[in-house]
């Protein structure tokens, strides 16, 4: 029985926070998992420096992860913790501008000794006060010296205790927040199935920290969020990196392809490669290639020998990439080049989020280079985006370049799992009739060009960089190149045809439009939704379809009095926009932090565009 | 499926062939093609990648299909042909400047992994399609364009580079002797791997007789030692020089001279693994030297492409998910039912 303080909530938000060595990332995210079992909806934040290990103990080297929980849909991971996990002094020092109000800070009090104080970076003995924290409610646990206590039987070495602080705090935040402790028991057992004495060990700390919180009970309080109301149907937690790479393989399986990735490590990136390469179940090739040039080349030519060919890269490789994706565009090829953002521009900050590449992605090449642009809006629907992606590249036979970020990648929510029968049918364009074949001739709807690889016979024909004519040979004609040249873009603009209309959320007609692109989704209809509860106007227009745009975009904008883009870079898209739908004015909302927008700084914004 | 005879005209594309007159490109191009003809390989399973240059242009001459990339990327866009369809006869057409300098990564790394490819390097120390500057195989103190005061720097020896990147297989052959050509290009396409042919080539417009003093008729004999697997690395017009071993080095002998038998002199071995002596036999030059030609080495090891298709078919044989709907599903997953709210989008 329970009978500590019991506060009812609708929506918590707890950020895990400590050295990057602490196992910040592997707590925020088991405690995310079992939430999601019991059934309320979540959304997940990693925010973890580029170092992998920076100094220990300093502000430079904490790790952190915030998950949003809520008995209804959740949107964001919160722009403000209510409970703060802290391992140590730099926890705080780092977190105290992520905190709301009033929250609660749970800190292992065993390491706030004074070198540790002095390596965050205080000046005094009391962090509270130095960090303006003096409204929150602190409870010191000593997790390590309960840790070392609680395996003083188990003849570990102290590095291997020191190691198991970790579930000590996320068994004492299951008690508090009731969550059964048997998902995470299942995955510790599977985890270090070889390892006995470390399941043990975890297991013990994990179970010393619930019984922990449960005799504290006076001085903790209990929460309770209730299960959320959500659509029934089989359901699983995904990030968005996972998403992309699982939206790849459905893709390849429902075009009957195989599926090729040319990729080279990069942060937010990597786990879409790391993930494909599992996936030799189900004839994923993946290649790591000596570089992101050689990625892109090897994928340009698995499409030119008919695979589903893909290439994933950050901003910098994307970069690096520029030239062989206009010899996709020239030589007209299926490819899906995926972009998970970071802050730019250079190496910038490679673990945080940003979308400064939408430019880059548009017009980042020497010569008229078009290509699809599509982006993601929440970690689960990458799953659709590079689902669509592939289905464009493959049935228009273009290369499109699909844009989530270090948000989504590594951000996860809660995801009906969806029927791959559910998806839209893809129908490559494979030539048939080796008589009638030419490697330019087009479809006039669609200005596609037949894909016919080698193995094929009779269809042996030569491609390149560069300029042909209609039946594949090179052409230094001007008219030629003109025609060529609007061709290449017409044919882009054609895919309008399997762009859905941009629907608005709230009125078709009103005081502001807050328009927004790719991972902002959640914190702008969170926004909205908050802003139409107070009574104000405020609708949302969020677009996946960057190249082409929806073709009811200029229809929809023309009934808002202010239109307002709020994207996380210097107004891209606001830009493009003036460019490709004038006519309106368009007024911005901009931040580039490598955080997410908040609610509250999205509200202020669009509050004054109101009053003015 | 009987095995289908092709001549060499099969293997012509109808596009006009625009190499200046006199290039050595042109008896390149004829060695590959009859090779090609001899394979008994279905011409739809050969795939022609190039890079940029002069050379590159080779794929639009070929009657297969061909891929003309972007500078330096052909053995990476290759790579991705290959591992697509394993099942091709992939072939790489390269030149100094494409696979020396701006795609020098990929060549390394692509003889590294041991994919199955035929490089056919054409090395004529000079950039041609750019009219005339020096290329990593051009001799230090090279006079070109951009080097009007002669190069300061050191070339690159293309077989040294597929040693360093534990190549399995380095040919070295030259334009004008067609023989020789068809013979490496034969064994380059035979042997499983990426195969390296360097082919000394001259460019008559902006190096013409960059290899005139290994070439020369007057000379010719004395200053190539053609190696054959299994046979004694003999030269000279009466065979009556070779390469011997001395204290861990390698010396021209002549036989009879200084109490030099014919059993004194090297048997060339292409399939020892240790490449020391291929090293040796790439590096030698003029003038102490004859240049070595014919197949350098060529060794088995794992192929990346067989890998590849070994590892997916091993994980496959005790798979548990075997279609996207499993894997969706796989791992943890919970059912929600009995709720009669809809999780939607919709705004309030």
């Amino acid at each position: 029985m329970k009978d500590a303080k019991v506060i009812e909530l609708e929506e918590v938000a707890i950020r895990f926070s400590g050295d990057s060595g602490d196992g910040m990332q592997l707590t925020g995210t088991l405690f995310s998992d079992a939430t999601a079992l019991v059934g309320n909806d979540i959304s997940t934040f990693p925010d973890y420096p580029s170092e992998i290990r920076a100094p220990q103990g300093t502000v430079g080297g904490v790790s952190g992860f915030q998950v949003q929980f809520g008995k209804k849909e959740v949107t964001t991971p919160g722009d403000f913790a209510h409970v703060l996990v802290a391992m140590n002094p730099a926890a705080i020092k780092a977190n105290a501008r992520f905190m709301n109000p009033g929250g609660i800070i749970i800190y292992d009090s065993d390491s706030f000794t004074e070198k540790n104080l002095k390596k965050a970076g205080y000046q005094t003995d009391d962090p509270f006060t130095e960090s303006n924290l003096l409204d929150f409610r602190k409870i010191g646990v000593p997790v390590t010296s309960l840790t070392r206590e609680g395996l003083k039987d188990f003849g570990l070495d102290n590095k291997s205790v020191l190691r198991s602080k970790n579930m000590l705090a996320l068994g004492l935040v299951c008690w508090m927040f009731n969550r059964p402790l048997d998902y995470i028991e299942e995955f510790i057992r599977n985890k270090f199935a070889k390892k006995p004495v470390v399941v043990e060990s975890n297991i013990k700390v994990l179970h010393d920290g619930y019984n922990y919180g449960m005799n504290l009970q006076h001085e903790t309080p209990t929460y309770i969020v209730h299960s959320a109301d959500i659509e029934n149907g089989t359901y699983r937690n995904i990030n968005g990196n996972q998403a992309t790479a699982w939206g790849l393989i459905a893709a390849a399986e429902r075009a009957g392809l195989e599926l090729f990735l040319g990729s080279y490590p990069i942060t937010p990136a990597t786990e879409i490669l790391s993930n494909l390469s599992q996936r030799k179940d189900l004839g994923v090739k993946t290649f790591q290639a000596e570089d992101e040039i050689a990625g892109i080349a090897s994928a340009i030519g698995a499409a030119f020998a008919g695979d589903l060919a893909v290439t994933t890269t950050s901003g910098p490789g994307l970069a690096l990439k520029s030239e062989a994706i206009g010899l996709a565009v020239m030589a007209e090829l299926p490819l899906v080049i995926v972009n998970v953002q970071r802050g730019g521009p250079s190496t910038g900050l490679p673990t945080k989020t940003e979308q400064s590449d939408l430019l880059q992605a548009l017009y980042g090449r020497n010569g008229e280079s078009p290509v699809v642009v599509l982006s993601a809006s929440t970690p689960s629907d990458c799953f659709f985006y590079a689902y669509k992606a592939a289905k464009i590249a493959l049935e228009r036979m273009v290369p499109v370049i699909l844009l989530t970020d270090g948000f989504l990648g590594n951000g996860s929510e809660p995801w009906k799992i969806p029927d791959v029968s559910e998806l839209p049918p893809i129908t490559p364009r494979v030539a048939k009739s080796a008589e009638t074949f030419n490697a330019y001739k087009r479809d006039e709807n669609t200005l596609a060009r037949d894909w016919a690889f080698p193995g094929m016979a009779g269809f042996e024909h030569r491609i390149g960089g560069l300029e042909k004519s209609v039946i594949g040979t090179v052409s230094h004609d001007p008219e030629n190149h003109q025609k060529n040249t609007e061709i290449r873009e017409g044919k882009v603009q054609k895919v309008v045809d399997l762009v859905p209309d941009i629907e608005v959320c709230g009125d078709s007609d009103g005081d502001v439009l807050v328009v927004g692109w790719g991972g902002t989704f959640g914190h702008l209809i969170s926004t909205v939704r908050e802003l139409r509860k107070e009574g104000k106007n405020v609708s949302l227009a969020h677009f996946n379809y960057i190249k082409p745009l929806p073709k009811n975009t200029a229809e929809v904008f023309q009934n808002f009095k202010k239109i307002v883009v709020c994207e996380l870079n210097m107004g891209q898209f606001a830009g493009y926009l003036r460019d490709k739908v004038p006519g309106s004015h368009y007024y911005q909302i901009n931040k580039v932090k490598g955080l997410p927008f908040t609610v509250n700084e999205l509200k202020e914004g669009i509050n004054k565009l109101l009053e003015d | 499926m009987t095995e289908q005879k092709y001549t060499i005209k099969d293997f012509k594309s109808d596009s006009e062939v625009r190499w200046c007159p006199g290039c050595g490109d042109y008896a390149i191009m004829n060695g590959v093609q009859r090779t090609m003809a001899g394979m008994g390989v279905p011409k739809e399973k050969f795939a022609v990648i190039s890079g940029i240059g002069c050379s590159s242009r080779f794929p639009y001459y070929m009657d297969t299909f061909g891929f003309h990339t972007i500078h330096g990327r052909a053995s990476a866009v290759a790579s991705g042909v290959k591992m697509a369809n394993p099942d091709l006869n992939v072939w790489v057409i390269t030149g100094d400047g494409d696979s020396m300098a701006i795609g020098g990564n990929h060549f390394i790394h692509t003889i590294r992994r041991n994919i199955d490819l035929n490089i056919i390097l054409f090395n004529n120390r000079i950039y041609g399609l750019t009219k005339g500057q020096y290329s990593p195989t051009s001799a230090r103190g090279f006079v070109s364009k951009t080097s009007p005061f002669g190069t300061i720097e050191d070339p690159f020896i293309p077989g040294q580079l597929v040693i360093g990147a534990r190549g399995t297989f380095f040919a070295r052959s030259i334009d004008s002797n067609l023989k020789l050509g068809e013979s490496v290009y034969q064994a380059a396409a035979e042997h499983k791997g990426a195969s390296v042919v360097e082919v000394l080539q001259n460019c008559v417009i902006y190096n013409n007789g960059v290899h005139a003093a290994i070439t020369d008729p007057e000379h010719r004999a004395d200053r190539q030692l053609i190696l054959e697997h299994g046979k004694p690395m003999l030269f000279g017009a009466e065979n009556e020089k070779g390469i011997i071993m001395e204290k861990g080095r390698l010396k021209v002998a002549k036989i009879g001279e200084n109490g030099v038998t014919l059993d004194d002199i090297l048997v060339h071995d292409a399939h020892e693994e240790d490449p020391t002596l291929h090293l040796a036999l790439i590096h030698m030059s003029l003038p102490d030297f004859p240049v070595a030609f014919g197949v350098i080495r060529s060794v088995s090891a794992p192929i990346y492409d067989d890998e590849m298709t070994r590892q997916i078919q091993q994980v496959k044989q005790t798979r548990k998910i075997s279609c996207v709907n499993e894997l969706l599903r796989s791992g943890n997953t919970w059912e929600v039912t009995g709720n009669k709210n809809g999780k939607s989008a919709d705004c309030p």
